[in-house]
This record gives structure tokens, sequence and C-alpha cells, in this order.
């Protein structure tokens, strides 16, 4: 559809927030108590935060949460029976005030799991999302959405993006259908957009993705590698606060007759990810697992999935305990 | 050049070592740990109140030991570190130069392992004051407030293993977590799953840990999971009398026995 402006007040955001909760999961982000930023349930509008550069971790667990029951089991003597899980009971989440960055994330995490075999359970939660994406009027040091081809605007993977105007009321772009029912249930909190200014953050460019993919294609054994990752204790810190890193893992879990499987997340950081039952670890130095991370998705993203497995949010890099930052390391690769 | 460039500069240029590890700014003001090689480029290396990473667990990373000899710069928790991890025989005493830092941030000239032992006897032994603190408020809760607390805190885990990753005594290559046949520890990060890791990694810590608190800095999340270990080191210093990391050839306390040890703790 055609994307349609308007404008709605700051003091009907609350009316607008509270209308969504009472019918159904609202996904938003709060300051918790140690003064970090994460996403809550249906918190109460007062706690709702607009001026947040960042959450601690991503939203991508509203469609690949960190731990997903994937059916049930019965061990008989002989056989076993298999529940499946009933996908019609996932439900509508709306997802308020992520970033663009965020929002941008969904489409890559679709490539890697409707890749080829349609993963049904993230396909049926993606199905389910509406995003009311925020954009940045601010930003830190570690943001470098600029560098992979997005701003602190940019509208893929919204249906709705507000954007804060100058005198702290928003202008709501409307892109989907998702969108536009959303905003036609509440159609007397929004107006006819003014011209009023948008304040926007400003996120300088480090570096050029292509460059750096170009780059990738023969560095593969490249002395930066183990110069670069000495300091990186093999944690999955990074892995689990991206907001576009997909591995996951497969347990079962029996008790008595009864089990379940499950998946949860895993990470190509640790030496377990890539150990094969004979012993041998075709990764067995962290260099490798470093450089595997950042090929991953500056090289063999863009090559096989058409998109580029980094959206520029900076968490790995505020998350991790020994200053490994990836904008830094992506401006020295483009200039190896 | 301050006293810590111009250390590891002799080491490298003597070849006494092929590699020291110290602390250096990242480009974003961070501090974070530095790797050198080069002799001529030891300038980068740094040393204020900002450099509290323990260093100690780089000695028994593949590719730092790969260099050859190493020299560290060791606040008094990367020495402790030192001692466990010599007394546990994963690290040979021969093979490190410890550039050791003195509360006050001074050079300390350490001939050999024995001064750095006497060093460390006269130093606080204790957890931070700080810790400590906490401890001691926690340890007013009922034990319902306390789980409570502990559920409540070990919720937010992601089961990334930055503590264990981050902590020179957790070694293991292979770690009981990532044994799954049988599986001791659920893999899932729910409550269940997040509290066993959590109780696991404190129990192998018992008589262990050295109180850096490096776990607690390292978690993305603020789980302040060094109050787990600390208060065990508290615990096993009561009963035991004994303060893990002051010496190279100390005995692990909750695997030797002796038969004047106080069994006033077993039900």
């Amino acid at each position: 559809m055609e994307t349609i402006k308007k404008l709605i007040r700051k003091q009907s955001l609350e009316k607008l927030f509270t209308t969504l909760s009472a019918s159904r999961k609202v996904y938003a982000p709060v300051f918790a108590a140690d003064k970090r930023v994460e996403y809550k349930y249906n918190p109460a509008f007062a706690e709702v935060t607009f001026e947040h550069i960042q959450s601690t971790l991503s939203v991508k667990n509203v469609v690949f949460p960190k731990v997903e029951n994937l059916m049930y089991y019965t061990n008989n003597k002989v056989d076993s029976t298999i529940t499946d899980i009933d996908l019609t009971k996932i439900p509508e989440v709306v997802l308020w005030g992520s970033h663009p960055c965020d929002n941008s994330a969904y489409d890559v995490l679709k490539s890697i799991f409707c890749w080829d075999i349609k993963d049904e359970f993230f396909a049926k939660r993606l199905e389910k999302l509406v995003v009311i994406g925020l954009a940045c009027h601010q930003s830190d040091a570690y943001c470098f959405c600029t560098s992979v081809g997005l701003t602190p605007n940019s509208t893929k993977g919204s249906d709705i993006l507000l954007s804060k105007t100058k005198s702290g009321d928003y202008i709501a772009e409307i892109f989907t259908e998702k969108g536009n029912a959303i905003v036609a249930a509440s159609s007397d909190l929004f107006e006819q957009p003014n011209n009023e200014e948008i304040v926007i953050a400003e996120v300088k460019q480090t570096f050029n993705h292509e460059q750096v993919t170009e780059k990738l294609k023969t560095a593969f054994e490249h002395p930066f590698w183990v110069a670069n990752s000495l300091r990186c204790i093999g944690c999955g810190a990074c892995a689990y606060v991206c907001p576009t890193c997909a591995c996951f893992d497969i347990q079962d879990e029996t008790k008595g007759k009864e089990g379940r499987r499950y998946r949860s997340w895993d990470s190509c950081g640790f030496s377990l990810f890539t150990l094969h039952t004979s012993g041998h670890n075709p990764r067995e130095v962290q260099s490798q697992r470093w450089r595997q991370r950042i090929m991953h998705k500056f090289s063999y993203m863009p090559d096989r999935n058409e998109s580029l497995g980094c959206v520029g949010c900076g968490r790995c890099s505020r998350g991790c305990p020994v200053d490994m930052n990836i904008s830094e390391q992506l401006q020295a690769l483009q200039n190896i | 050049m301050s006293n810590i460039a111009a250390k590891a500069k002799e080491l490298l240029e003597s070849n006494a070592v092929q590699v020291v590890i110290g602390y250096e700014v990242g480009p974003t003001g961070v501090v974070r740990p530095a790797f050198v090689t080069d002799s001529a480029k030891t300038d980068s290396f740094i040393y204020n109140e900002n450099c509290l990473q323990n260093l100690a667990m780089y000695l028994t990373k593949h590719e730092v030991k790969h260099f050859g000899k190493m020299g560290i710069v060791a606040t008094l928790p990367v020495m402790r570190s030192i001692m466990m991890l010599i007394s546990e025989q994963q690290v040979v005493s021969e093979n490190i130069v410890v550039l050791g830092i003195s509360d006050d941030g001074k050079l300390l000239d350490f001939a050999d392992l024995s001064v750095m032992h006497a060093h460390i006897e006269k130093s606080n032994l204790g957890n931070p004051t700080k810790d400590q603190e906490r401890l001691a408020e926690l340890n007013k809760l009922s034990i319902e407030e306390k789980f409570n607390f502990w559920e409540q805190e070990l919720s937010k885990c992601i089961k990334c293993y930055a503590c264990r990753q981050s902590c020179p005594m957790c070694y293991c290559i292979r770690c009981s977590t990532d044994c799954n046949q049988p599986q001791w520890i659920p893999v899932q990060s729910n409550t269940q799953g997040n509290l066993d890791w959590h109780v696991l990694r404190a129990m192998h810590l018992a008589g262990r840990c050295i109180s850096c608190g490096e776990c607690g800095r390292a978690c993305p999340v603020n789980i302040p999971c060094h109050l787990l270990t600390m208060q065990l080191a508290d615990q096993t210093y009561n009963y035991f009398k004994v303060h893990a990391g002051t010496s190279q050839d100390m005995k692990s306390v909750m695997s030797t026995f002796e038969p004047n040890d106080k069994e006033s703790f077993i039900i």
C-alpha cells in the first residue's frame, strides 16, 4: 500500500497504548532498576521509555524466543507418540517503540529462517507481529546503522514508524495494512500532519560495507583474525544480544516416558558449537570462531541470502566484556 | 614511557618473554586487554583505576600460550589467580613473568614467586568491601526472600556463559554444562536451567574463587553472580581459615582431607 502520513500528539500516545494493551500483548521498552533498557509485555504506559538509545537485548525473541518448544513426545515400549505444537495459539504481539535497526532485522532473520524450507514457528510469530517503530532521535558512539546501509529512520520492517517532532509530537508513517488497521481502530487520535521538522539522530558512517564484503573474499587466512581476537574470551554475549544472530541448538528433555523437544539460542563463539562427536573440532581456536562471526554476517550472508547479517545496532560492542568493538574491526578490515 | 611499558620492552628485548599481557585504551575510550609481542610497541600499555579485568584467564588460552613465555601485568586478584593456576597445574611458573602492580598502582619487582607470595600474604584477602557489604545485606534476608532475590536476578540470564569464560579458574576445556549425555545442566535458559547453572558454577568455585568479581563485571545483563562465589569464598575462609590463591603449592580446600578438619557443616 501507499505510505500514509499522520500526526499523533504526545498526549494521545497513552490512549493509543492503553487501547492496544487492553486487547493484545504489547511489548515495549522500559528502564530496569539497574538503568538498563529492557522490553516488557504490557507495562504501564508511565514506565514506557521514548528516550532510550538501545535496550541491552534485542527484540528478536518475539519471533525467535530464547527457548521454544518444538514438540512433545511420549515414549512407549516400541514406539513414540508425537504431539505437535499448536501454532494457531501463537498470540498477536504489538512491538512498540523499537528502533529502525531492530525492525530491519526481521527481514534478515527471515532470509535465514525462510531461506529454503519455511520455519513454521518463526513464520507464524512474524505473521502475528505488528511493529510500531520509533525513529532514533539520539545515538551513541556504538551505533553504526549508516555504515550498513540503514539510517536512524529507516522504514524497513515497521508497520508504523513514529518520528519525534521538535515540539514532542510524533509523525506516524503507515506502511502496511497491519499498521493501517491499528490507525483505523483509533482514528480519532490521528490528525493530518503539519510541516513541523522531525528530530533525527546523527550517526556517522565509519566504514563501507560493500568494500568490507569485497575484502573478506580473500581475507580467510589473513593474520588479522588472530591479532584482533586474542582478547576474545569466547562467551556468547555478542550473539545473544544480536538482533540477527539466528543459530540454535536442539535438545530433548525427557522425564520418565514424557518429554519435549525444544530449541534454544546457540552461538558460534562457543568451542562446543562445532565440536564433532569424534572429538575433532574444525574451529578449534577462538580466532577461527571470531572470523566465522564476521564472515557470516559480512560475506556469506550477502553472498547466499542477499542480505547483510548486521543492522548496526552496536549491542555486541556495548555488551562485550572485553571491548571486541565490531565497528572498529570492520573499519580495520576495510583497510587490510 | 611508563614503568610498565619500560619493563615490558626490557622483557621482550631480552627475549625473557615472547608476549606481554596488559591493558590498553580502545578507540571508544574503554580499557581492555592488550597483547604486545613487539618490543617497539609497548607504549600502548596503560594502568589506571579502570584496569579491573582479571587478565589471568589469558594464561590458559591456547592462542596466547602459543607465543611462548608470557609476561603479565598483575594486580592482587591476578596474582592470586596465578597462584591458583600454578597450584592446580594449569600454568608452569617458569613460563610466566609477573609484572606486579601494588594497591596504589606502582610496579612491583618480583624476583620470583616467593616474593609474590610474601606480597599476597600481607595484602587484604577478604572480599572487596562493597561486595562484602552487599552480601551482609543479603544474608539478613529470610531463605524465601533470598530465593526470590536470586530467582528474579537469574531470570535475566541468557546463558551466554560470559561468567564462565571470563573466570581464570573456569579453564576446563569441556565444561560439565557442555555435556549432554547425561545432561547435568539443562541447556535451556529458563528459571530452572539458569538456577542449576549458577549453583553448579558457584559450587565448582568454592575454595577456588579469589574474589576478583570478574564474572559479575562480564555479565551483559548485570546479574551480580560474583556474590554467589564470594559468599562461598567467605564461608570456606570461616570454616578452614584458608584464602584461595596465596601460594603456588596450596592444597585445594574442597578436595583435601585432614584428620583435624572441622566437620561442623555436615548436617
